[in-house]
């Protein structure tokens, strides 16, 4: 079974999530995804915005937790979302992996809940039936 | 984990021992009854707790509290102290929400003559008091401005007419810990903060009017000027944006320093360094200074607070005393007795209060006889409790209770099973005003989604390790 997706698993106090793609770039926009999709972001229609962000770490869980955690730092202080990714993963096997996204949204409208942190509990990018798949737990 | 694997110790404690796992260093001690543990046998609580067991550096046990539940590398509900100097810190032992406690004021005005002005004051602690996602807070300070509250703490807001001497006093710490660097906070972090000081935020925090139900010990309610039948205040919030993104900066930082030093755990959210090197130095002096936004963050709070109080009553009985504020997701160095030897430590507590016993250095002399006051929080629309620290809590749990009632429910599964607005209902047929900024987050703090507080605090009561004050039933609820 192929394609891309995100799934609620349970978690007592905070908030996890299944998710699933063939490659990377796709694996780290549904997380985006998914995240924005617990949080309840709903954004402005119409107004468009886009940022530019980029990063290195040492392994592709690392970059993953850097990216999350940047749309939520955007989420929390310019009050942005987003919801097209073109995200670009290089140099994966080199014990240095870097992401350049260009990422386009808008101003949010509103939002249920929001994430304080993205954690590293139990964070492993696996290669499954399903392509890559990771879990996430989200401190809320 | 199978509970048939924990050595029962009384009918209120269990051991972990170390053959459990090999990684283990040191054996996990719970304090628990059976109905307690079997409710976080189905959640990885237990296993979390045996991978803190794991950390480089700790003596005595690691300590669970009855109000445990799955966190995330550490579990809540968590105590583990390591040698200092050369044992380790774990930001993910300490967790996102750094100093996120309880501050509990006190007022001379009974509810009985005071119970038609609960709504008008509900409205006005919702209007003095911003709460809700990444609202801003009642101030903004900038960045100079902003490392003086991360050096000084509660001491800047007393500088700036927001706190009081006795404010100080009865704070934890004095509301300032030494050693805070704010150099060592990324421009990010502060980014985060400098707006919003002065804020609740959303998710568990909440400022609760409450009455004192009974009392359960009168010299010490006397001693804290907790009277019958009247108001308190508790207000519980954190740290913030600004801790959030110390702790994300260095969690991320230390997936590499743990490399550098060898060191191997079961979790990357555990990742660590040795108090004694120059990234063990950075990550306290940051988490300091979080520790410091947090107590600030909480007086200004509680500035609010008396300002609603006031316009609300227009009396001198008004006024809201401090009984006490208190930390319950921080590392601190203490000195704990560990096999017979007094030794400088660092106690890592993640969901679990201070408590410290009666003659401990550092209390305020009123303290001094009956031990630190240590409060928990209910769930919304049950009891929270005013409990003291005991000689046993400083000799078996490194001076430290339970944080509140523990949550048995996940958000998802609440939000199924509750509806926000029954809720809200529900909860002002009860004699509760409650001003919430979402519905659905209401929904997911639902009483039903925790533990009964009322059985955690029995627990702990009876082990020893806190003794029964006061109890407090919830008038208004004020949520994010």
């Amino acid at each position: 079974m192929k394609g891309k997706g995100f799934e609620e698993i349970p978690h007592t106090a905070d908030w996890a999530m299944r998710v699933w793609a063939n490659d990377l770039p796709s694996l780290f926009e549904e997380a985006a995804h998914g995240m924005n999709t617990l949080a309840g972001v709903k954004l402005i229609e119409g107004a468009r915005i886009k940022k530019h962000f980029e990063a290195k770490a040492p392994d592709s869980e690392s970059l993953l937790v850097a990216f999350l955690s940047e749309l939520i730092y955007f989420q929390e202080q310019e009050n942005l979302g987003f919801s097209k990714f073109d995200i670009q993963i290089l140099d994966a096997s080199n014990n240095e992996c870097r992401t350049s996204a260009d990422m386009e949204g808008a101003p949010i409208q509103s939002v249920d809940k929001a994430v304080k942190a993205v954690t590293f509990h139990n964070l492993k990018i696996s290669k499954t039936a399903r392509g890559l798949e990771v879990e996430i737990v989200l401190d809320v | 984990m199978n509970l048939e694997n924990l050595i029962q110790i009384s009918d209120y404690e269990w051991e972990i021992p170390t053959y459990i796992r090999s990684d283990m260093r040191v054996p996990v001690r719970l304090f628990a009854t059976r109905e307690l543990l079997e409710q976080i046998a189905g959640d990885k609580s237990l296993d979390q707790a045996i991978n803190a067991a794991t950390l480089p550096g700790l003596v005595g046990r690691v300590i669970i509290m009855p109000d445990m539940h799955q966190g995330y590398g550490f579990p809540i509900g968590g105590v583990a102290a390591t040698e200092f100097p050369q044992g380790v810190i774990s930001p993910g032992a300490i967790g996102y929400d750094i100093n996120c406690g309880v501050r509990l004021l006190a007022s001379n005005i009974e509810f009985k003559s005071a119970r038609k002005e609960m709504d008008a004051l509900a409205t006005l602690l919702n209007k003095y008091c911003p709460s809700g996602v990444g609202k801003e807070g009642a101030i903004t300070v900038s960045i100079k401005e902003l490392d003086h509250v991360l050096h000084d703490g509660s001491r800047w807001a007393m500088k700036n007419g927001f706190a009081t001497e006795a404010d100080i006093s009865r704070t934890e710490e004095g509301g300032c810990l030494d050693g805070a660097n704010p150099d060592k906070v990324s421009d990010r972090a502060k980014a985060r903060g400098r707006e919003q000081i002065g804020s609740l935020g959303a998710g568990n925090h909440f400022i609760e009017v409450d009455v004192v139900d009974e009392i359960f010990d009168e010299n010490a309610a006397n001693v804290m000027g907790l009277r019958k039948g009247y108001l308190t205040v508790q207000i519980h919030c954190g740290s913030r944006g600004l801790g959030h993104q110390v702790c994300t900066d260095y969690v991320q930082q230390f997936q590499s320093v743990v490399k550098k030093y060898g060191i191997e755990l079961p979790d990357r959210e555990l990742v660590c360094a040795p108090m004694d090197s120059q990234e063990g130095q950075s990550y306290l002096g940051a988490m300091r200074a979080a520790a410091n936004f947090a107590f600030a963050n909480r007086q200004l709070l509680a500035y609010s607070a008396r300002r609603a109080f006031a316009e609300t009553f227009k009396s001198k009985d008004a006024y809201l005393h401090q009984v006490y504020d208190i930390c319950h997701n921080m590392g601190k160095i203490e000195t704990h007795e560990v096999d017979g030897r007094q030794i400088k430590v660092c106690v890592h507590r993640k969901g679990a209060t201070r408590a410290f016993g009666p003659g401990t250095p550092g209390l305020p002399p009123e303290y001094q006889t009956i031990g630190q006051p240590v409060i928990i929080p209910g769930s919304m629309g049950t009891a929270s409790w005013v409990l003291v620290g005991t000689e046993d809590s400083m000799a078996r749990s490194f001076g430290s209770s339970c944080h509140g009632a523990g949550r048995v429910m996940s958000r998802s599964k609440a939000k199924h099973e509750v509806r926000g607005e029954a809720l809200r209902k529900e909860l002002e047929e009860s004699g509760i005003q409650v001003r919430a900024g979402s519905l659905s987050g209401l929904a997911e703090e639902a009483p039903s989604a925790y533990k009964d507080v009322d059985m955690v605090v029995e627990t702990v009561s009876k082990a020893g390790i806190a003794r029964k004050v006061a109890r407090l039933k919830p008038v208004a609820v004020i949520k994010g």
